[in-house]
């Protein structure tokens, strides 16, 4: 910070500072201000900061008693007044009581510059970052004295680290000496934030250009060859641009012309009804060309010889060479990192919509496996979740109490659900695998129109709870909705939850009983319509429990579960049936693979479904069993 | 036993089809009958009680019937419970729609072009048709697809040999892996949603989400009158399932029909007493997709539209809904299904059937008509797994 | 009589267990053999992977003059080839005549379209009319054969053996469920069927292979415990120990 000049100052008050250069307060001019910034700073007195925001903003009047206040405008044309050194509201005065100061924009821009001085003077670190953030919000090259004096001040580390970086910023967008903005782009080598890579590439932008001769003193980028790295017909469409030479007809100007020049139902000799082929329409514009009606016809070789004038290149708008080299290095620098975290980003994703799928067909995955029934209306289970979840939501407002509400009644409503239709139609049809697929696939289409007729067709909400509607974010590049996170653990505490009861509960041994040779299973005492009801029902549960989460991650309709029957299919088929690790498997290849797929056309979903629904027919091809097969007799066929 | 074709080889040697399969002659004389009352009563041929829209949706249902008989072939008699046969009927009415898009578009487009002084060239009549057809979403190129779409002959191959191709690889490539059972239902259900999510797409040259449409105006026809136009797919169609129907006996009938429907009951040992299993998977899902695809290709000019949404996986499963109820494993079960099915769905969800007040409640039919559909559909699986052709045997049976 | 399969060390493995170890016997043209084991000696093992259905670990099938693998054919293959196969459990098509069952295992071509344009020829009828003789079902023709008894099952099922005119027939306890009348009968057929063919039995009942009077194959373990006439390998010591637990 500059030493004060004037000792004397032993001011207990802001308003005694203002009064002492009251002058220049009341009638501030460019060359008058930086005394009373100097005076301010020497005086180091709380609310100068606020003094100078409204300073700048105009917001400060000089009171009938030559006292100065900051004024704050009220709806009915008058002003409240407030002490600059308390804070406090001083009364209310009409706008004609007092006079207000209008700094003009030379006087605002010093003020601002000094102003973001003294806030990161501040004593209060939050403020000094606040400040900071606020300073690259806007970044301006005025604020880079302030900060570099800032910065010898700060003791700080972390807050020094940020100002450090902010000016790096800075100077290398407004520095005027290449060697202060190489240094500073230097600096950023190896960061990955999306700001400094944005001033990086705002270094290295480009503008298209031509010229006779390449110019000496642009910034070139990149020499464009005709022919190559330019079209030959756009490198002359760039020359017609800039009227250097005649544009060069098009198809249809060429029909227009010739149309202009009908006479007596000829063009150039050739009679109009033959001119339906280009060859001719050609020869009809040449004749008219010879005798002088219309402009040359522009040939490829004319074309040619006028782009061969020209050098066609790329130049930096950044004049600089040095600077440009430097950006173009720091960006190189960081290719590979951020590579690196955009896999990790989509590893994540992957992670998450894998963790999704196994929701959905994790309960599928139980049924199917355990008792080879498939149930089409799996789907609308999850479904019933959802619209469970919500009905729950309408009835209690908050939304942390409803969930944890909404998750065991969503269960209990599909586990009963589950059940009821075990007992009431797929315990009649073991036998018939087919024509249980054809049976829940008439529960599906029941079921979905009714969720319409009681809920309507549109998409109903269910919200997630604050805590879980904000995301993680590791870096500019890695981040992830808490939401996502929730049903990730969500997915994980399923699959521990099931592992446990497969392999160390008595239901799980009957079920798994049940599911290696039902008729061994009942002939040792075991009942296995009981087991095939639980069954049924604790994978009906499930798929409720995981609509409550896939409602909250996307919307309540009657379609969602449709939406989510086929992939779920494909996830069982393709981990391999009668097992939760096939499961985890399948949904962790669909889920990373549908990501990878999005990932090299990110703008075409649709495609990447389409794409992945080939590589599970494709991969059935080779592994008709799935990843985790059963293997043996067991198996059966 | 007089109207079941399942029980033929029972008979000593083989004299005739027709013999064998006397509900052949049952089936051709009511479709007759039926294709001469309609033409009596409809207003191009007729005295006019059977208005144009009618018989749009009986022509229609003609062409349901036939795709279910060849849902019935492939399901009910040789086991495949393939989800992928309607996904075969949209691709035939695609490969029409192209055909009919194109020639009708070109005519308009040319009528426009003509009206400037410079007659067009091909290429500006070809640029403006693609501008004309492809400029919803977003582009003015003819794809590659769309390479024989002006030639008539050319594109109604290809109402055959698309689906006919399709299910030849794709039968190939899951039977060969022997995919059996509900994993190969599952399998054909991925193969039609991989169809129409690249139907969905809009650079996929098949217009996205729109469709192909204003498939009724048939070029060089253009001022025959629609009743006119309806009435001759209405015969097409009566003579397309006439055959068709034919065919399926043929097919299921004899050896043949044998074969496959031995391999539809245990197809391992079929495989022991030397037959090549996968091949004769393949030549009847191959046959099947072909007939899919013709019937396909005459509905849509009758529907006039057509878009992806046609050939989603829930198409598919309608339509085994249709054979289940009709009955599987006869062939006039499956056209009794999809007749009965998907009039009663048009009469009722088509504001044509009379609400039902309760006082309490009002029961639209709009919206109940798919629950009770769906509950139905339960029932006769659970209680009628023979469905409506099972009360034909019944009463056969009675008689005898 | 010319050697017609040689089984040449062949191994199999289901999820670690051996169901075939190193098995290795062949069978001659004309020959009859009883091929005889405790349970899990893995006879019906064998049978599969002669046929087709289940592929070994290791070694080779070798059949006929040309010495063709049967490892790497299809069952369909393997089946045209000249092997034919008796299931243990009946396996007859149950929704279809027996007329019907046996015209389908006639001996014709089997191409798809082939069968598509097939109508029987006098021939073809009389042979069917002369296995429904000799299985006894002339007069059940027209019926299902789910209609039938189990032992007519079985009896249809040997007939479909018998239709197909394989040079190789493998039966799997073809007396089970049968009269003792029924076993004689069976027992006739087999022995005549031998005389221009390669059959082999697996049969649990020893009254009914003593009947047979041929060599006899011991299986124990997945592997050929000894071989011979069937008082031969009646009095070998570790026969005895097999069958009767140590």
């Amino acid at each position: 910070m500059a030493p004060v000049a004037d000792a004397q100052t032993e001011a207990a008050t802001l308003q005694d500072v203002l009064q002492e250069v009251s002058e220049i307060v009341a009638n501030p001019s460019r060359a008058q201000v930086p005394r009373l910034l100097e005076r301010l700073s020497a005086a180091e007195l709380p609310g100068t900061a606020e003094f100078l925001r409204a300073f700048s903003e105009r917001e400060v009047v000089q009171a009938a008693d030559g006292r100065f206040f900051l004024s704050r405008e009220n709806a009915d044309q008058t002003l409240t007044l407030i002490d600059p050194d308390s804070g406090e509201e001083h009364g209310t005065v009409g706008t004609r009581e007092v006079s207000q100061i209008r700094p003009n924009a030379g006087v605002r821009r010093e003020i601002n510059a000094s102003l973001v001085q003294f806030e990161l003077m501040d004593p209060d670190p939050a403020r000094r970052r606040a400040a900071l953030a606020s300073a690259a919000r806007s970044p301006d090259a005025d604020q880079i004295p302030a900060i570099a004096a800032a910065l010898k001040a700060e003791d700080n580390a972390d807050i020094r680290a940020r100002m450090e970086r902010l000016l790096d910023l800075l100077n290398a967008r407004f520095a005027t000496d290449t060697a202060i903005r190489v240094d500073a782009i230097e600096g950023l080598r190896g960061d990955i934030s999306t700001e400094a890579r944005r001033v990086l590439n705002q270094l290295l932008q480009t503008r298209a250009d031509f010229a006779q001769t390449l110019p000496e003193d642009a910034n070139i980028a990149l020499i464009r060859q005709p022919g190559e790295d330019i079209s030959l017909i756009a490198a002359y469409a760039v020359l017609a641009d800039a009227d250097l030479v005649p544009p060069r007809p098009g198809r249809n100007a060429i029909r227009d012309a010739l149309r202009a020049n009908v006479v007596d139902g000829m063009v150039g000799g050739i009679p109009v009804h033959q001119l339906d082929t280009d060859e001719r329409r050609l020869a009809a514009y040449r004749a008219l060309e010879d005798n002088g009606t219309l402009a040359p016809l522009v040939t490829e070789a004319d074309m040619q010889a006028a782009v061969d004038q020209y050098v066609f290149f790329d130049a930096y708008l950044e004049p600089d060479q040095g600077v440009t080299d430097a950006a173009r290095e720091a960006l190189d620098s960081t290719r590979t990192l951020i590579g690196l975290f955009q896999f990790a980003s989509l590893t994540l994703d992957a992670l998450s919509l894998a963790s999704i799928f196994f929701l959905a067909a994790i309960g599928l995955a139980i049924t199917f496996g355990v008792m080879r029934v498939i149930n089409m209306a799996h789907g609308e289970f999850i479904m019933m979740g959802a619209y469970t979840g919500y009905v729950i939501q309408t009835l209690i407002p908050d939304y942390t109490l409803s969930l944890v509400v909404a998750l065991p009644t969503a269960f209990v409503v599909t586990f009963a659900a589950g059940v009821m239709m075990e007992r009431l139609v797929i315990r009649h049809l073991y036998t018939r695998p087919l024509e249980t697929l054809l049976a829940t696939f008439g529960i599906s289409i029941a079921l979905q129109q009714l969720a319409k007729n009681i809920f309507g067709t549109q998409a109903r909400p269910l919200t997630a709870p604050d805590w879980l509607a904000g995301s993680v974010a590791f870096n500019d590049l890695v981040s992830i909705s808490t939401l996502r996170v929730g049903i990730f653990f969500m997915a994980l505490a399923f699959l521990l939850m099931l592992l446990f009861i497969l392999n160390r509960t008595r239901l799980g041994l009957e079920v798994r009983a049940v599911t290696q040779n039902p008729g061994m299973a009942a002939s040792m005492g075991i009942n296995p319509g009981r087991i095939n009801m639980l069954t049924f029902g604790l994978g009906s549960g499930i798929a409720g429990v995981a609509g409550v989460a896939i409602g909250m991650y996307a919307q309540v309709t009657s379609e969602m579960g449709a939406n989510y029957i086929v992939q779920s299919f494909m996830t069982v088929v393709v981990g391999g049936v009668g097992s939760v690790f096939g499961t985890l498997a399948g949904a962790g290849l669909i889920g990373s693979l549908q990501k990878g797929i999005e990932w090299f056309n990110p703008t075409n979903t649709l495609a990447a479904q389409t794409y992945m629904v080939l590589f599970i027919i494709l991969f059935i091809q080779f592994r008709p069993k799935g990843i985790i097969a059963l293997k043996g007799r067991a198996a059966g066929d | 036993m007089v109207l079941t074709t399942t029980d033929t080889t029972a008979r000593p040697p083989r004299k005739s089809l027709l013999r064998e399969n006397p509900s052949v002659l049952w089936f051709m004389g009511l479709l007759g009958l039926f294709t001469l009352i309609v033409s009596l009563l409809s207003e191009a041929t007729g005295i006019g009680v059977i208005s144009t829209s009618l018989v749009k949706i009986l022509g229609m249902t003609l062409c349901l019937c036939l795709v279910a008989l060849a849902m019935d072939v492939v399901w009910g008699y040789c086991g495949i419970l393939s989800l992928g046969h309607f996904a075969f009927f949209g691709l035939g009415g695609y490969a029409i729609g192209m055909s009919l898009m194109y020639a009708r578009t070109e005519i308009v487009v040319r009528d426009n072009l003509a009206r400037g002084t410079i007659p067009p060239t091909e290429t500006e009549v070809l640029d403006a048709v693609a501008a004309q057809i492809f400029g919803v979403v977003g582009s003015s190129e003819l794809p590659l697809i769309w390479s024989f779409a002006n030639s008539l002959p050319l594109q109604l191959a290809m109402v055959v040999l698309v689906p006919g191709l399709l299910a030849l690889v794709f039968g190939w490539l899951a039977f060969r892996s022997r995919v059996t059972g509900v994993y190969l239902s599952i399998l054909t259900q991925a193969m039609t949603l991989a169809l129409s999510l690249y139907l969905f797409q809009n650079d996929t040259g098949l217009r996205g989400n729109n469709g192909l449409s204003g498939l009724q105006n048939i070029p060089g026809f253009l001022d025959v009158p629609q009743s006119v136009i309806s009435m001759w797919f209405f015969w097409a169609s009566a003579l397309a399932l006439g055959l068709g129907y034919l065919a399926c006996a043929w097919v299921v009938s004899g050896k043949f029909g044998a074969v496959i429907q031995a391999i539809r009951d245990n197809e391992a040992r079929v495989r022991f007493l030397g037959y090549n299993v996968e091949g004769y998977k393949l030549f009847v899902f191959t046959l099947t997709a072909v007939i899919s695809g013709i019937a396909g290709a005459l509905y849509y000019p009758q529907a006039g539209i057509i878009n992806p949404a046609e050939v989603a996986p829930i198409a598919s499963i309608y339509l085994a809904v249709w054979v289940a109820i009709g009955g599987r494993g006869r062939l006039y079960g499956a056209v009794i299904g999809a007749a009965a099915v998907s009039l009663l769905s048009s009469w009722l969800t088509g504001g044509g059937a009379p609400n039902i007040d309760l006082g309490f409640y009002r029961i639209v039919w709009t919206d109940w008509w798919l629950v009770l559909l769906g509950l139905g559909f339960v029932a006769v699986t659970l209680f009628f797994p023979k469905g409506i052709g099972g009360l034909f045997d019944y009463l056969v049976r009675k008689q005898s | 009589m010319s050697t017609l399969l040689e089984v040449d060390g062949i191994s199999v493995t289901f999820d670690g267990f051996r169901a075939i170890n190193n098995l290795s016997l062949s069978i001659g043209e004309p020959e009859l053999r009883a091929v005889i084991g405790p349970n899990g000696a893995g006879k019906t093992t064998f049978m599969d992977i002669v046929t087709g259905k289940t592929r070994p670990d290791s070694g080779r099938v070798l059949w006929g003059e040309r010495s063709v693998d049967l490892v790497r054919m299809s069952e369909s293959q393997i089946a045209n080839a000249g092997v034919g196969r008796k299931f243990q459990k009946p396996t007859v098509f149950e929704a279809q005549s027996v007329r019907s069952n046996l015209s389908m295992a006639l001996k014709n071509k089997r191409g798809p379209l082939s069968v598509l344009r097939w109508s029987p020829t006098p021939d073809d009828e009389g042979r069917i009319q002369a296995l429904a003789e000799e299985i006894g079902l002339s007069a059940r023709l027209g019926h299902r054969a789910g209609d039938l008894s189990h032992g007519q099952k079985q009896w249809l099922e040997i007939g479909m053996l018998l239709a197909q005119d394989p040079r190789l027939l493998l039966v799997d306890e073809p007396a089970a469920g049968m009269t003792p009348a029924e076993r004689e009968h069976t027992t006739d057929l087999l022995k005549r069927a031998a005389r221009t063919r390669a059959v082999m039995v697996i049969e649990h009942d020893m009254e009914f292979i003593r009947r047979l009077d041929c060599r006899v194959t011991v299986l124990h373990e997945g592997t050929v415990l000894a071989e011979g006439s069937l008082d031969h390998v009646t009095k070998n010591q570790q026969v005895i120990d097999v069958y009767l637990g140590r």
